[in-house]
């Protein structure tokens, strides 16, 4: 979908029916949370150019309805009482739209003890344990096995969690992603796989990496639910992980949703992106931003005024500001502490 | 003599040895058109194309299969895994079948086949991106393991895993890839398992891999203005180990210091305190080996942190002053 089709009548009557559901304010909080990681992640990357943020980092910019469509349709809460984040490198989206803190999460990219993880960690591993947060991977599919065992323990323990792990189209050739959907589907787990295909893995075209035209089509070779979503049409993500939950809490064992999305940033900070056209990206920024795209639904469906779209960006930008002034506030690590942490 | 990068170095040795012999291919992630993650096989795609420089999809177990697969059957594949520490998801592959069949089948196959990988901390990559796991390979009968510190190595040492009928695991270090040195435009090759004695001196015996070797040597300059001479060994194989140099070093110092990257505890630098110290070295021996190595904790992030969590020259210095003033 482009944004020609933004007031498609399939369009609209997504929409319809989740303004009944969710409310006008919950959609106006969906929007302003996309503007918030475009926001976070725009100022990552600036401040990485001048050498305040370093290490590497892997932009969602382009991706953001993914992760709010998906966030949303989950418990955010800690304890039993809130389902479970597990997600990738590209994970900065997920975590705000989880919920997570903004100043924490700048402080660690700042490598600040105030971080989310004291400084340890940095941008591939963002955790909040304390929201059930169990962390972004700088490992390929290295979240998707640990997924299995956290539904496990949902079973086990006899709650009605369900454990929503995020990763990527490369992931999805990883033996590791094999052996985990096999596993979640014979123990009938409530797991939600998410894969966010954003047509490459580093350099590798998704159609070189696979043979199948989705990747979603995997699911049948494991018994459990498969679909392919817009990726960019947050309502659309919302809609398939809402039901995808639903499924999971009602004893249905996992969904395998694969959300068509695209990366307008290089992989990392060192990708000189000889494997795509400049073209194809300006396509995407163009015709298919999911903010741009939500954006407009809003604003034609009479939800919010143009002007109020605006303002969401600029405060987006405050809270970044915010966000970076808490960060250099903050101390840095103990290098007297540098053995801590490593056992419990 | 011409400079080249440790990664240009790298990337000649690949290309001429693929212009001679057919047999030889590349294959892993990124390789291709983004010429791997740091650069090494730039350019590669296009003169040999995607059938000898194969992108694969992200499979490490796969691609270590390809290359013993391949290796097996008369090819003389040279894998890339694009960390280090993304090995671990080739392990089996590597261990259980790479450096046992040619045992298992009585000695009646062979498995040529090299992987190269960048370890080492120091790119802010934190604790999943920055390892150093070679002794993991050390500790399999059936591996080989080299670890090149200079570009001259680098190229020389690449050529003879290439042609050498064994699994090599050839570690590269990231913060390596853009220094330079004098690298023959010729292929040459360095033997595999020749230990080699990088700088000469008299009171301590600095045996350091792969960037340590060049922290060890600025740490000699610094020192030499003090008037401790170090003599500095570089093992280049670190299995099997040409451990003559070292014990034959350490008879004349009478004092030995270890310097790697890698976690202390259960690293390479016991096993050549053990090779002294069990050596007719012992009798020479003026102070107690030391090692110098990283700590027993992954890589944080921080700057400070990661930096202080492995050896830096003013340990080196540090370390090797005490020890040149220490006696029993
Ligand atoms: C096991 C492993 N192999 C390789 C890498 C290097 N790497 C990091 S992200 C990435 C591409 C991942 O692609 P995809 O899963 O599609 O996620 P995307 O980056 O597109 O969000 C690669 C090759 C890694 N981190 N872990
Ligand atoms: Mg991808």
């Amino acid at each position: 979908m482009t944004m020609k089709d933004v007031l498609s009548p399939t369009a609209l009557s997504l929409y319809h029916e989740l303004l009944e559901t969710l409310g006008p304010e919950a959609l106006k909080k969906m929007l302003l949370t996309m503007h918030t990681i475009r926001a976070f992640e725009e100022r990552a990357e600036q401040l990485y150019a001048e050498g305040r943020v370093h290490g590497t980092m892997h932009l969602s910019i382009g991706q953001e309805a993914t992760a709010v469509g998906a966030s949303s349709a989950m418990i955010r809460s800690s304890g039993d009482a809130g389902d479970y984040l597990l997600n990738h490198h590209r994970g900065h989206g997920h975590c705000l739209a989880w919920g997570s803190s903004v100043d924490k999460m700048m402080a660690e990219f700042m490598g600040k003890e105030t971080g989310y993880c004291r400084g340890r960690g940095g941008s591939m591993h963002i955790a909040d344990v304390d929201s059930n947060n169990l962390g972004a991977n700088g490992i390929v599919a290295g979240g998707v096995p640990i997924a299995v065992g956290v539904g496990l323990s949902i079973k086990m323990r006899g709650t009605s969690q369900v454990c929503l792990v995020i990763f990527g189209d490369g992931a999805a050739n990883e033996g590791a992603f094999h052996e985990a959907l096999n596993m979640a589907s014979i123990w009938k787990l409530p797991i939600i796989f998410l894969c966010e295909n954003n047509q490459y893995a580093m350099s590798m075209p998704y159609p070189k990496a696979f043979n199948i035209e989705k990747i979603s089509q995997r699911a049948a070779g494991y018994g459990i639910h498969g679909e392919t979503v817009d990726g960019n049409d947050v309502l659309a993500v919302y809609k398939a992980v809402s039901e995808a939950a639903q499924r999971a809490r009602n004893g249905e064992g996992p969904s395998l949703i694969e959300s068509i999305t695209y990366r307008y940033k290089g992989h990392s900070k060192s990708d000189k992106q000889a494997y795509r056209t400049r073209e194809e990206v300006q396509d995407w920024r163009d015709n298919r931003d999911p903010i741009m795209r939500f954006n407009a639904l809003l604003v034609r469906t009479g939800v919010i005024t143009e002007a109020e779209g605006e303002g969401m960006r600029e405060q987006a930008v405050e809270i970044i500001d915010r966000a970076v002034a808490f960060s250099e506030a903050s101390p840095d690590p103990d290098l007297k502490m540098i053995m801590d942490g490593v056992y419990a | 003599m011409r400079e080249l990068s440790y990664a240009e170095a790298l990337r000649e040795g690949l290309r001429q040895m693929m212009e001679t012999d057919p047999s030889i291919f590349l294959i892993g992630e990124d390789i291709g058109v983004y010429g791997g993650a740091f650069g090494v096989t730039a350019g590669l795609i296009d003169q040999f194309g995607g059938q000898r420089v194969i992108d694969t999809p992200i499979s490490e177990a796969g691609i270590a299969g390809a290359c013993i697969g391949a290796a097996l059957t008369g090819m003389r594949p040279v894998g890339e895994i694009q960390f280090m520490d993304f090995v671990t998801l080739s392990m089996e592959q590597l261990v259980l079948q790479a450096a046992k069949v040619r045992f298992m089948f009585g000695g009646k196959a062979k498995v040529p086949m090299v992987l190269r990988m960048p370890g080492g901390s120091g790119t802010g990559a934190a604790a999943q991106h920055s390892e150093s796991l070679e002794n993991w390979f050390v500790h399999v009968p059936g591996l080989k393991v080299v670890m090149p510190a200079t570009p001259y190595d680098a190229k020389g040492l690449l050529i003879s895993a290439i042609y050498d009928d064994n699994p090599v695991i050839f570690v590269e270090h990231k913060l390596l890839y853009k220094t330079k040195g004098d690298v023959p435009e010729k292929p040459y090759r360095i033997p595999l398992s020749q230990t080699h004695v990088v700088r000469q001196g008299q009171h301590v015996t600095v045996i350091a891999t792969s960037i340590m070797v060049t922290r060890a040597l600025a740490a000699a300059d610094a020192l030499a203005k003090e008037g401790i001479e170090l003599e500095i060994i570089d093992p280049r194989t670190l299995k099997p180990l040409d451990d003559a140099p070292i014990i034959e070093s350490v008879k004349k110092t009478g004092r030995a210091l270890i310097v790697h990257e890698a976690v202390e505890i259960g690293g390479f630098g016991g096993e050549i305190a053990a090779r002294i110290a069990g050596s007719e070295a012992f009798d020479y021996l003026e102070a107690p080996i030391r090692r110098l190595a990283g700590l027993d904790i992954p890589i944080p992030y921080n700057r400070e942190l990661e930096r202080n969590t492995v050896p830096q020259i003013e340990n080196i210095i540090h370390e090797a002053r005490k020890l040149a003033q220490t006696a029993y």
